[in-house]
């Protein structure tokens, strides 16, 4: 299977904390990956690496669109690095809070768009055509994450859940091809992280979107990952299907913190 | 009370060497701030009232639903309002017919307020939408205002030519500025933006072989009407006029930006700069727009200022003049175009009007402006945006326009 991302030795140095210590990883095309370990393991901070948050002090990335040439990504601009289409969500929701649910997707749409400030003052046809566009579109999205009652709902009024769908709502409207969702069931409830499995399944399904998630819901990562990947103290220490990890010494010890043969 | 006792109270009469006691005084101060501890409280249960109202539309966490629409969904436009049309039109007469009706001396004033509508409006796209807290907006007015004087100086360039190449002049000091500062946030944005301000004053007064320093630049010409002479009132109208026009497209283009994919990444950019990153907003590019179109404006208002007064120095660009935009706009209401026009108004025309309290003018201003922002920190128009809303009927609509 043909890697849409690939880091090589990626290392990151926070002054003399090495939060990630040469992580290998690739995710294929329209694969499931699942990026887990204990807290403080180096997740968000790969995650903040590969979006270029983060410029790595050591290694490669690259990003290869379908289709497309293979491009290194370490030290892209962050918007660009979207561009090129991979979209994020976040720990903790970063949503608009002011801006209605529509608003926040059309925001994703942003950058597949083009009218700038003279479009917008004369509002010439093209530009008319392509604000059209976008509400069309974003609309389409959130039709599709079920989210369609509440387009006019500001997004702070929304409930927990929901907003987390937002987010990826918002994410998909960059049409990414690569996702990547920072513990995306976290604070849900066990009815909606079964929701959230089905729409994960689905995005994967449908548009052929690869997905690499942080989760520590375990029953989730479980079941929707074809392969996991688990880091600890910067480094990774296991890699495998769900079967495999679940079984690996390696990962025990590194979750419940000691030698299980002790 | 007792505070003020030593001020109000005491007297010392150097002359004769007493002391005298004032004690009327006391009793005033005594009975002025028992009437105002009422005032005070009544604000306040005024205030926590509508706080209540406005926390019943938060969601029911338990069962996911949303009770009310959000405020500022809910809460009408004022453009859709009934009174709006009519109110539009009386404006219009009122504006139409003012040069007319009253003396060169109250339009000149009107025009002078024009110009600080005009000056409100580009400084809301940068703090109101962009949230781009600039305090040296003044120098980018200089900048206008020296370029048209300068030029016709030299030049002998007209008023029409000056006031493109003034605005482009601003636009290019914006870029100059903004490509190594954008990057700094809120209070760093602010402190670097008052420093550029106060350098661009102080290279006017010091720099006397370019700018004539202190003494200014006297004998501007007033804007032509295709060579026509005009007297002395006949241009303070035409001026009115032409601010009347400015104004117009000012609001115009202001509308249209703010609703616009560019309004909306900077709304975004203002909400969360880390997310609209991650959506591919292009921060840098993003807030440089806002920051060279409000200084566009900023210069186009320099060239009409130094054309009016016929006379600038660079007395007329201090950072008071930077508070005063920045009041009005954020008295009117950050990013509201009606708000911003009612708070030019305001702070422009009462201290005309109200010359006989000249004295205590900063007083009551500064108490205002205490007052508006503990009660009413969203300024006097609550913004009201455009809100895209979706038509259920298939077509996605550019919808109806605010």
């Amino acid at each position: 299977m043909e890697g849409v991302l690939t880091t090589e030795k990626l290392t990151m140095d926070f002054g003399g904390l090495r939060a990630l210590n040469a992580v290998d990883l690739r995710v294929g095309r329209g694969e499931i990956v699942a990026l887990i370990g204990p807290n403080g393991a180096g997740k968000t901070t790969f995650f903040n690496c590969i979006t270029g948050i983060h410029r790595p002090t050591g290694g490669h990335i690259s990003l290869a669109p379908p289709g497309g040439i293979t491009r290194r990504i370490d030290g892209v601009k962050v918007h660009k690095v979207t561009e090129m289409g991979m979209a994020r969500t976040f720990q903790n929701i970063r949503l608009f809070p002011d801006m209605t649910v529509l608003e926040n997707v059309m925001i994703g749409r942003h950058c597949r768009a083009k009218a700038g400030v003279l479009g917008a003052v004369l509002r010439d046809k093209r530009t008319r055509h392509e604000e059209q566009e976008i509400v069309h579109r974003s609309h389409a999205i959130l039709l599709r994450l079920g989210l369609a009652g509440q387009v006019d709902e500001l997004a702070k009024n929304l409930p927990y859940g929901a907003q987390r769908r937002l987010e990826i709502a918002r994410a998909l409207a960059t049409e990414p091809f690569l996702l990547l969702l920072d513990e995306p069931a976290a604070g849900m409830n066990p009815r909606e992280t079964d929701e959230l499995e089905a729409l994960i399944v689905r995005i994967r399904g449908e548009e052929k979107i690869s997905v690499l998630m942080i989760e520590h819901d375990m029953r989730i990562v479980m079941s929707v990952s074809d392969r996991i990947v688990v880091l600890d103290h910067g480094e990774k220490i296991a890699e495998g299907t769900a079967a495999q990890i679940r079984e690996d010494p390696v990962v025990i010890k590194a979750y419940l913190g000691e030698d299980i043969h002790a | 009370m007792l505070l003020t006792f030593p001020i109000v109270v005491i007297r010392v009469n150097p002359i004769e060497k007493v002391i005298e006691w004032r004690w009327r005084n006391m009793a005033l101060a005594g009975v002025g701030s028992f009437i105002l501890s009422f005032v005070w409280r009544a604000l306040l249960t005024w205030k926590e009232r509508r706080g209540r109202v406005g926390a019943c539309s938060v969601p029911d966490a338990d069962t996911g639903v949303t009770h009310a629409a959000s405020p500022a969904i809910a809460a009408r436009p004022f453009e859709e309002s009934r009174l709006y049309r009519p109110a539009l039109g009386a404006a219009a007469l009122f504006a139409l017919v003012f040069p007319f009706i009253f003396s060169s001396y109250q339009t000149n004033i009107m025009t002078t307020a024009l110009i600080y509508v005009m000056l409100g409006l580009g400084l809301n796209i940068v703090v109101g939408l962009a949230g781009l807290l600039n305090l040296g907006y003044v120098a980018f007015y200089a900048v206008g205002a020296y370029s048209y004087a300068l030029l016709n100086h030299h030049f002998g360039l007209g008023f029409w030519t000056a006031l493109p190449v003034g605005a482009l002049l601003s636009a290019l000091f914006a870029i100059l500025l903004g490509f190594p500062v954008l990057r700094l946030r809120g209070d760093y944005l602010a402190i670097v933006t008052l420093g550029f301000g106060e350098i661009i004053r102080l290279i006017l007064e010091n720099w006397n072989d370019f700018s004539f320093g202190p003494s200014g630049i006297s004998n501007i010409p007033r804007p032509g009407l295709f060579g026509i002479a005009l007297s002395i009132h006949e241009a303070t109208v035409y001026l009115y006029f032409l601010m009347i026009a400015l104004c117009l497209f000012t609001i115009f283009v202001v509308k249209r930006l703010r609703d616009s994919r560019i309004g909306r990444a900077w709304i975004a950019l203002r909400e969360d700069e880390v997310a609209c990153e991650a959506m591919g907003i292009d921060k840098t590019l993003t807030k440089l727009t806002a920051f060279v179109l409000g200084a566009i404006w900023a210069g186009m208002g320099g060239v009409i200022f130094a054309a009016k007064t016929t006379f600038i120095n660079p007395a007329s660009f201090t950072f008071m003049e930077s508070a005063m935009i920045l009041s009005i706009v954020v008295l009117g209401g950050m990013g509201s175009i009606l708000g911003v026009i009612l708070g030019a108004f305001l702070l422009i025309l009462t201290p005309e009007y109200l010359r006989a309290f000249s004295a205590y003018r900063m007083l009551l201003f500064g108490t205002t402006m205490v007052l508006m922002m503990l009660f009413r920190p969203q300024g006097i128009v609550t913004n009201i945006r455009r809100v895209y809303r979706f038509a259920a009927k298939g077509k996605g609509d550019a919808p109806a326009q605010a």
